[in-house]
């Protein structure tokens, strides 16, 4: 017998006795044989912090959480003034080279761009995207609720794109804004069915670590700086 | 017992030290307060806590179920799925997978489960370099440390004993900077990343709907480890699986709350696979390996199944007196803190473990702190129960028996109490000494005085005076 069978056939005996369903203390056990598989569950997100109804609302707690996390965020009026947004920060930043991805969003950004700029959709090297200054990518959505973006595999340039070089820029629009995780799921589902990508993150923040006496350093592994620009759209 | 003599004296040392408590105690403190402040924003923390711990029953009591959805929806996506039932299997499994690559250098992130089954000592033996990625666990490593605690692996080192470590192991400059000494172990630890040939992390959650691992982590360690090396090695315990991939939505920011104080944690990664067709990067080839190592012993124990339901976020250790005071290496297990107290003896033997149930004042603060409702407290007097059942100590027996035959008799039960008022006048003669009768308990605390006059005598007098 395999160790697959044999750790399932422990399982299965085991659950043979019923245990007390949460928060009945020493009450009754249901009962677990018709309901097995069954995917009932509470409804939760009312318990959550509250998120806003309208983009304003939601754009105005990303915003907060962004601030709180030390990540940069600007809400661009016009999806025409990327290029400008983008140039001021890799000049103010010294960036010498950037790595990015294929996409709409980043070809608008990189409009009249000079910086020698690498492309990973072909693939790429490590070492070379390692010694780049930032890695420019689109995302899945950003989340009101918490601050973070969600990248995959697909939609932001692979999984290490976002995380190998020492500042992520994150260009994203304004319907990608979402109140919670829970709808940032189901805006997966929609879109991609069964086929999701290998990789999903969601990134909250820049890189950081508290394991040297609790006190907070950025850039641990990840990205020290994160900035993040929405347009509208 | 071994264990038992360890703790007792590791603890009695660690609670003497009250400059090293003072250090524990302050960064704890800092924890409840973010953590508070974070519960702070939920709109029901406790409805919020009562549906995790209603999805975590629902799986770990379909627990078949849901490992044949997940692992079946993973091995579609390309993942190799190896079902382990001890430890030795992982470290074979792992060995013989690096043997089959002939990969020289491993990094991994943190996996609880691999301290559990002593995965570094049995890879080095092998010959395999292996690098502990997470900030924490690199520095505990170094110092030849186990995890201190298993959120917080190097909380009780202080800044000067890393610069120092970091010193003499990699030949750095000392400084009092927790940036830089962060800066040392980012240099140190990129180049591993682009050169390892195996990855190895741990999963915080498993999704059965999606065949999806999920690692939550603050330091983009896991991400790397995961995106760079060819291969990608996942470790979990089978209870780790949720239903839903939108359950993450739920126990993603209650795990950040109750474990670290955060609105979420840094990086949330969920990983189906490896490379898919079409995609850029990633590893080639994913194994997830499902330890058993005695879970299903505690499956089997429906008085404590609910304690399969932890998700390790570490706050019961947080909130936790005896914790707090003793600190995590009294301990002597890879779980720590009240759920190692509770899950430790399923895991290992009762009677070999059982004193960690007994170093609680059962006070219920890891029940109240745990976001899935794991009624901690009761179990560890439950391990007490289970312990003295399965095969009670001959004085704890003849102890209760007198106690019983002097309860039983009220004549007998009036003149202890007599002598025990009198008897406890010339205790201070020999109160601390070796004469004490009762030093093992005088030593650390006072002993509560007896009345002058037992309450069965007031109340006869104030009976008289009310007829009188």
């Amino acid at each position: 017998m395999s160790d697959r069978e044999k750790i399932l056939g422990r399982i299965r005996e085991a659950l043979r006795l019923p245990a007390p369903h949460p928060g009945v203390h020493g009450g009754a056990s249901l009962d677990q044989g018709e309901d097995a598989g069954r995917r009932e569950v509470p409804d939760y997100t009312d318990w959550l912090p509250a998120v806003g109804r309208t983009f304003e609302e939601r754009a105005a707690l990303f915003a907060k959480n962004a601030a709180d996390l030390r990540a940069e965020f600007f809400l661009l009026d016009n999806e025409s003034e990327l290029p400008a947004a983008f140039q001021k920060l890799a000049a103010a930043q010294g960036w010498k080279r950037i790595v990015t991805h294929r996409g709409s969003l980043i070809d608008r950004t990189l409009i009249g761009n000079t910086l020698p700029v690498g492309y990973t959709d072909q693939g790429y090297v490590v070492a070379e995207m390692e010694a780049s200054d930032a890695g420019l990518t689109e995302c899945e959505a950003l989340v009101a609720q918490t601050g973070s973006v969600l990248v995959s595999a697909k939609s932001s340039g692979g999984r290490a794109l976002s995380v190998l070089p020492p500042h992520h820029i994150v260009v994203a629009r304004a319907s990608q804004m979402v109140a919670d995780l829970g709808a940032a799921f189901a805006g997966l589902k929609a879109k991609y069915g069964e086929q999701y990508p290998s990789f999903l993150s969601f990134i909250t923040g820049p890189s950081r670590t508290g394991d040297i006496e609790r006190i907070l350093v950025l850039g641990a592994h990840g990205p020290k700086k994160l900035t993040i620009f929405c347009v509208p759209g | 017992m071994i264990a038992s003599k360890d703790f007792a004296a590791r603890s009695r040392q660690v609670a003497a030290d009250l400059t090293h408590r003072g250090f524990i105690h302050k960064a704890l403190s800092g924890y409840e307060l973010k953590r508070d402040e974070n519960i702070g924003k939920f709109q029901n923390w406790g409805a919020a806590r009562q549906s995790a711990a209603e999805i975590k029953w629902e799986t770990i009591n379909h627990l078949d179920h849901y490992l044949v959805e997940f692992t079946s929806k993973l091995e579609a996506r390309g993942a190799k799925v190896f079902w382990a039932t001890t430890g030795q299997q992982v470290c074979d499994y792992v060995s013989d997978l690096a043997r089959d690559k002939g990969a020289k250098k491993i990094v991994k992130s943190k996996a609880m489960t691999s301290e559990e089954v002593h995965l570094n000592a049995a890879l080095r033996k092998a010959g395999y370099e292996v690098v502990e990625s997470d900030l924490g666990e690199y520095i505990v490593e170094l110092a030849g440390h186990a995890p201190y605690h298993f959120v917080f692996p190097a909380m009780h080192l202080k800044r000067e004993e890393i610069s120092a470590l970091f010193e003499k192991e990699l030949g750095t400059a000392p400084t009092r900077d927790p940036e830089e000494l962060t800066m040392i172990a980012r240099k140190v630890m990129r180049q591993v990343y682009c050169t390892a040939d195996i990855g190895i992390s741990g999963a915080n959650f498993a999704i059965a709907e999606t065949g999806m691992i999920s690692i939550t982590e603050n330091e983009g360690n896991a991400r790397l480890t995961t995106s760079l090396p060819k291969v990608h090695v996942a470790i979990m315990g089978i209870e780790k699986v949720l239903p839903n991939l939108s359950d993450l939505a739920l126990f993603l920011p209650m795990l950040a709350t109750a474990g670290a104080g955060q609105a979420l944690t840094g990086y949330n990664s969920m990983i189906g696979g490896p490379r898919q067709p079409g995609e850029i990067d990633g590893p080639e080839e994913m194994h997830v390996i499902l330890l058993d190592n005695h879970r299903t012993q505690l499956l089997a124990d429906p008085e404590q199944r609910d304690a399969l339901h932890c998700i390790r976020c570490g706050a019961c250790l947080n909130v936790c007196p005896v914790y707090r005071s003793v600190g995590g290496h009294a301990y002597g297990t890879t779980y720590a803190g009240p759920i190692g107290s509770v899950i430790t003896p399923h895991l290992r033997g009762l009677h070999e473990w059982k004193h960690l149930s007994n170093a609680s004042s059962l006070c219920g603060a890891c029940t109240g702190a745990c976001p899935v409702k794991i009624d901690l407290h009761h179990h560890l007097l439950h391990n007490r129960r289970n312990a003295a059942k399965a095969k009670p100590a001959w004085w704890e027996k003849i102890a209760y028996d007198v106690f019983a035959w002097v309860m039983d008799r009220p004549a007998l039960y009036r003149l202890a109490g007599k002598l025990g008022y009198w008897g406890q006048k010339l205790h201070p003669l020999v109160e601390r000494t070796f004469l004490d009768p009762a030093r093992s308990w005088t030593v650390t605390r006072e002993v509560p005085k007896l009345a002058p006059e037992p309450f069965r005598d007031l109340w006869k007098k104030r009976r008289q005076s009310a007829t009188t």
